[in-house]
C-alpha cells in the first residue's frame, strides 16, 4: 500500500481533531480530540519512518505516546476536579483565569 | 628603625638648628602629659552618673597632674644645654604601608614645651574656674569630660613630631570644639554656631590633609625630621604650595581670614570654652603650625608673604568688628582675631618674627583668658546678660572681676608694665623693619585695640547704670575669682618676665626658630612714642565717645562702617553668597536634571510597559478554545514560514 495514504488518512484525523478542540465545549470530548491529534502526528511519524526506512519516527512515536498517557492522568484528573467544584464539564465556564 | 629616624632627625638638625636626642630618663615620660587629660575625659565620658558629684575633681586633678608633669620637665629642660633640648619619645609605630612610614613618637623642644606649659597652665585655671561657673549646670561632668579631651586633642597637637600625628590632634581639638561650643545643644543658636566651627574648620583641614599629602609626595614622609631636612634640595613650587596649604589650614583653626566667621558665632559656648578656645587653645594651633613649619616658611617667600598679608587683614578686620560688637563676648572675640592677626603677621616675617609671634601667643594666653573669664563672671552675677548696653557702673559690685579685667585691659592694649606691651610692641618692631605698610598696619591696629578694649571697659565696669530690672550683680564665688587673680597676676609680670627672665622667650626659642636682628628704619624709642601715643590716642577716642557722655541703651544706627562692623564685615553674607548660594542651585538643579533626567527615564519606561499591558491583558480571555485558536493559527504560520524558507 502507498504509505501516502497514511499521511492523508493522518492528516484528516488531525483535522478531525483539532476541529473538535475548537468547537466543541464540553471538556471531555476536547480531550478526546486532543488523543486524535495525537494519535494522528503518531501515525505520520510510523509513515515517515516506513517511508524513509528509519527507526527515528518510530522512536518518537514510542515518546508520544508516553507523554499522552502522562497527559491523559492529569487532564482527566483536573476535568473531574473541575467538574465536582462547577458541577459543569464546559470549558467555556472555566473561563476564571483571566485578568 | 628608631635609630634611622634618629640620625635622618640628627641629619635634618644640625644643619639648621640643634639636634634631636632620644629621651631618656624623665624625658621618657612626656606621653604622660597626654595621657592623663585623656585618661580623665575617658573616665568622664564613660563614668556615667556615678561620676556626677566627683566628675568635676577628676577633669581638674588631671589637667593639674599634667601640668605638674610639664612643669618638672621643663625644669629638667632648664638643666640642659641651650643647644641640647629636643627630644623625641619614640612610643610605636602606627603604620607601614607602600612605602610610607608613620611612626607614633613625640617632639619636646622648646617650642613644644613653651606649648605645653600655656596650655596645661591656662587650662588648668580654666578648669578650676569652671566648677564655679558651671556650679548650676546638670550636665557638668560631660562638661569637663570634653574640656579634658581640648586639652588632650592640643596637647597631642604641639607634641606630635609627624603631622599626620598633628593633624590627629588637630582633628581632635575640632572634634571637641564642635562639642563646647554646641554644649547647650538644646539652644538652636548654639548648636548651628557648634556646626558652623565644625564646618568652617573643615575647609581648613582640606588645607591640612593636601599639606600632608604634598609632602608624601615631594619628601616620601610627613614627619618632621625628614620633610625639614629635605626642605633645601626640594623645588621651591612644591614649598609654596605646601605653605600655602598650610597656611589655608592655619586659617581654619586660627579663624584667620578668609575663614574667620566661625569665631564669633563660637560665643555660643559656655564662656570657659571661649577663654579656653582663644587663649591656650585651638586658634592657637594654627600659629604654632606656621611657626613649626619653619623650615619649609624660610624657603617660600610666596607663601610667607601670603601669611603676612592674611594676618594683617585679619588683624585690622578683627579689630573693627570688635569695636562695634556690643555683646561683650563678640566684642573680645574680634580681639581675638586682631590679635591672632598680629601672631600669623609676626610668623610670617620669618626668623624675625617666630619668636615674637609665640611671645605674643604666651601673653595673649594670659590675658586673653583673664579677660574671657573676667567676662564670663559678669555674666554670671547679671543673669548671664551679655550685651554691654546694660551693664555699667559694675565697678563697684565686682571688685575682685574689675581688679583683673582692667589688668587685662591694660595687657591687652599694650600700656607698660604689663604683659601685652612687651610682645605687641616686638611685633610691631619687627613688621616695621619688614615694610612700611606691614608696620603702618601693625600700628593702626594697636590704636583700634586700645578704641574697642576701652569701649568695653568704659561700658561694662564704668558710667552708669543700665541694667535689667531683675539683675543683682554680685562678685563670683572664690572658686572663680582665683583663677582671675592668678591670670591677672600673669598679664602683669608675664611680659617683662618672658622677655628678660634668663635671657628670654627669644634665646629660648633660638634652637628652634632661628633668629635673625632687624634694623629698624626709624630709632626704637621713636617707634615706641609713636605706638603709645596711638594707643592713647584710641583710648581717648573711646573716652570721648562712651565715657564723657551716657551710652544709650538701644544701639544707635551708627555710621555705615558700623553697621559692616555689626554683620562681622559681611563675612557671612560674602560666604553666602560665594559659596551657600551657589551651592543650593548647584543642588538645586542636580536634583531637578535627577528627578527629571534619570527619573523621568526610568518611570517612563514604567509606565510605557504598564500602558502596553493593560492593551496586551486583552487578549488573555480565559476561553481554551481561543488559546486554542491561537496556537493553531500559530502552529499554521510556523508551518507556512518553514515552507517558504524551504521552498526556493
Amino acid at each position: 500500500m502507498n504509505p501516502t495514504s497514511y499521511l492523508v488518512l493522518a492528516t484528516i484525523l488531525f483535522t478531525l481533531g483539532s476541529g473538535g478542540v475548537l468547537l466543541r465545549r464540553n471538556a471531555l470530548v476536547a480531550f478526546m480530540s486532543v488523543e486524535l491529534m495525537l494519535n494522528a502526528a503518531n501515525l505520520a511519524f510510523v509513515a515517515f519512518a516506513r517511508m524513509h526506512g528509519a527507526l527515528d519516527g518510530q522512536i518518537v512515536a514510542f515518546f508520544v505516546m508516553i507523554i499522552a498517557a502522562a497527559e491523559v492522568v492529569i487532564g482527566l484528573a483536573i476535568i473531574v476536579m473541575i467538574f465536582r467544584t462547577r458541577r459543569s464539564a464546559s470549558v467555556d465556564d472555566a473561563s476564571l483565569l483571566k485578568l | 628603625m628608631n635609630t634611622t629616624l634618629l640620625t635622618q632627625s640628627v641629619a635634618a638638625q644640625t644643619e639648621t638648628h640643634q639636634a634631636v636626642r632620644e629621651a631618656s630618663g624623665l624625658f621618657s615620660g612626656t606621653w604622660l602629659l597626654i595621657a592623663l587629660p585623656l585618661l580623665g575625659a575617658a573616665l568622664l565620658l564613660l563614668g556615667g552618673r556615678r561620676l556626677d558629684r566627683t566628675g568635676h575633681l577628676v577633669g581638674c586633678a588631671t589637667v593639674i597632674a599634667s601640668f605638674v608633669v610639664a612643669a618638672v620637665l621643663f625644669v629638667a629642660m632648664l638643666g640642659e644645654g641651650s643647644g641640647e633640648r629636643a627630644f623625641l619619645i619614640p612610643l610605636w609605630e602606627w603604620f607601614n604601608a607602600g612605602g610610607y612610614e608613620v611612626e607614633i613618637s613625640l617632639l619636646l623642644d622648646q617650642l613644644s614645651m613653651a606649648f605645653v606649659l600655656l596650655i596645661t597652665g591656662v587650662g588648668s585655671l580654666i578648669h578650676v574656674y569652671s566648677i564655679g561657673y558651671m556650679e548650676h549646670d546638670e550636665r557638668r561632668r560631660r562638661f569637663f569630660g570634653y574640656l579634658n579631651l581640648f586639652v588632650a586633642a592640643m596637647l597631642l597637637l604641639v607634641l606630635a613630631s609627624d603631622f599626620l600625628v598633628l593633624f590627629i590632634g588637630w582633628e581632635g581639638v575640632g572634634l571637641a570644639s564642635y562639642l563646647l561650643i554646641g554644649f547647650w545643644q538644646h539652644k538652636p543658636s548654639a548648636a548651628v554656631a557648634a556646626k558652623k566651627a565644625f564646618v568652617v574648620n573643615r575647609v581648613g583641614d582640606m588645607g591640612m590633609v593636601l599639606a600632608v599629602a604634598s609632602m608624601l609626595v615631594v619628601f616620601g614622609s610627613s614627619s618632621y625630621a625628614v620633610v625639614f631636612a629635605g626642605t633645601e634640595n626640594a623645588p621651591v613650587g612644591w614649598l609654596n604650595a605646601i605653605g600655602l596649604f598650610l597656611l589655608l589650614a592655619a586659617c581654619g583653626k586660627s579663624a584667620q581670614f578668609p575663614l574667620q566667621s566661625w569665631l564669633l558665632d563660637a560665643m555660643e559656648g559656655p564662656t570657659p570654652v571661649s577663654a579656653l578656645i582663644h587663649a591656650a587653645t585651638m586658634v592657637t594651633a594654627g600659629v604654632y603650625l606656621i611657626v613649626r613649619s619653619a623650615a619649609i616658611f624660610d624657603l617660600a617667600p610666596e607663601a610667607r608673604t601670603a601669611v603676612v598679608v592674611v594676618g594683617a587683614v585679619t588683624l585690622l578686620m578683627g579689630a573693627i568688628i570688635g569695636c562695634a560688637k556690643d555683646d561683650i563676648k563678640k566684642a573680645l572675640a574680634g580681639s581675638t582675631m586682631s590679635q591672632i592677626g598680629y601672631m600669623m603677621l609676626a610668623a610670617g616675617l620669618g626668623p624675625a618674627g617666630y619668636a615674637f609671634a609665640i611671645f605674643h601667643l604666651i601673653t595673649h594666653g594670659f590675658f586673653k583668658a583673664n579677660l574671657f573669664l573676667g567676662a564670663g563672671s559678669v555674666m554670671h552675677g547679671m543673669n548671664d546678660e551679655v550685651d554691654m548696653r546694660r551693664f555699667g557702673a559694675l565697678r563697684a559690685a565686682m571688685p575682685v572681676t574689675f581688679a583683673t579685667f582692667a589688668i587685662g585691659y591694660l595687657a591687652i592694649i599694650g600700656i607698660p608694665p604689663f604683659a601685652g606691651f612687651f610682645s605687641k610692641d616686638q611685633i610691631i618692631e619687627a613688621a616695621f623693619a619688614e615694610g612700611l605698610v606691614v608696620g603702618l598696619c601693625a600700628l593702626l591696629g594697636a590704636g583700634i585695640t586700645a578704641f574697642y578694649m576701652t569701649r568695653v571697659m568704659l561700658m561694662t565696669f564704668l558710667g552708669s547704670k543700665r541694667w535689667a530690672e531683675e539683675a543683682h550683680p554680685h562678685e563670683s564665688p572664690r572658686v572663680m575669682t582665683w583663677p582671675l587673680i592668678a591670670l591677672g597676676a600673669l598679664s602683669v609680670v608675664g611680659g617683662a618676665g618672658l622677655l628678660y627672665l634668663g635671657g628670654g622667650i627669644v634665646d629660648w626659642l633660638e634652637p628652634v626658630t632661628g633668629e635673625e636682628h632687624h634694623d629698624l628704619p626709624v630709632p626704637l624709642a621713636v617707634l615706641m612714642t609713636s605706638t603709645l601715643i596711638t594707643v592713647l590716642a584710641g583710648a581717648a577716642v573711646a573716652w570721648l565717645l562712651y565715657g564723657r557722655r551716657p551710652v544709650p541703651e538701644v544701639a544707635p544706627r551708627g555710621n555705615p562702617l558700623t553697621v559692616a562692623a555689626r554683620r562681622d564685615l559681611y563675612g557671612d553674607a560674602v560666604n553666602e553668597g560665594l559659596f551657600m548660594r551657589p551651592g543650593q542651585y548647584l543642588t538645586r538643579s542636580l536634583v531637578y536634571a535627577e528627578s527629571r533626567g534619570v527619573d523621568g527615564t526610568i518611570v517612563g519606561a514604567a509606565k510605557a510597559v504598564g500602558g502596553l499591558s493593560t492593551r496586551w491583558r486583552r487578549w488573555q480571555t480565559g476561553f481554551v478554545r481561543s488559546y486554542a485558536l491561537t496556537m493553531l493559527a500559530g502552529a499554521g504560520l510556523v508551518v507556512i514560514a518553514m515552507l517558504l524558507v524551504r521552498l526556493p
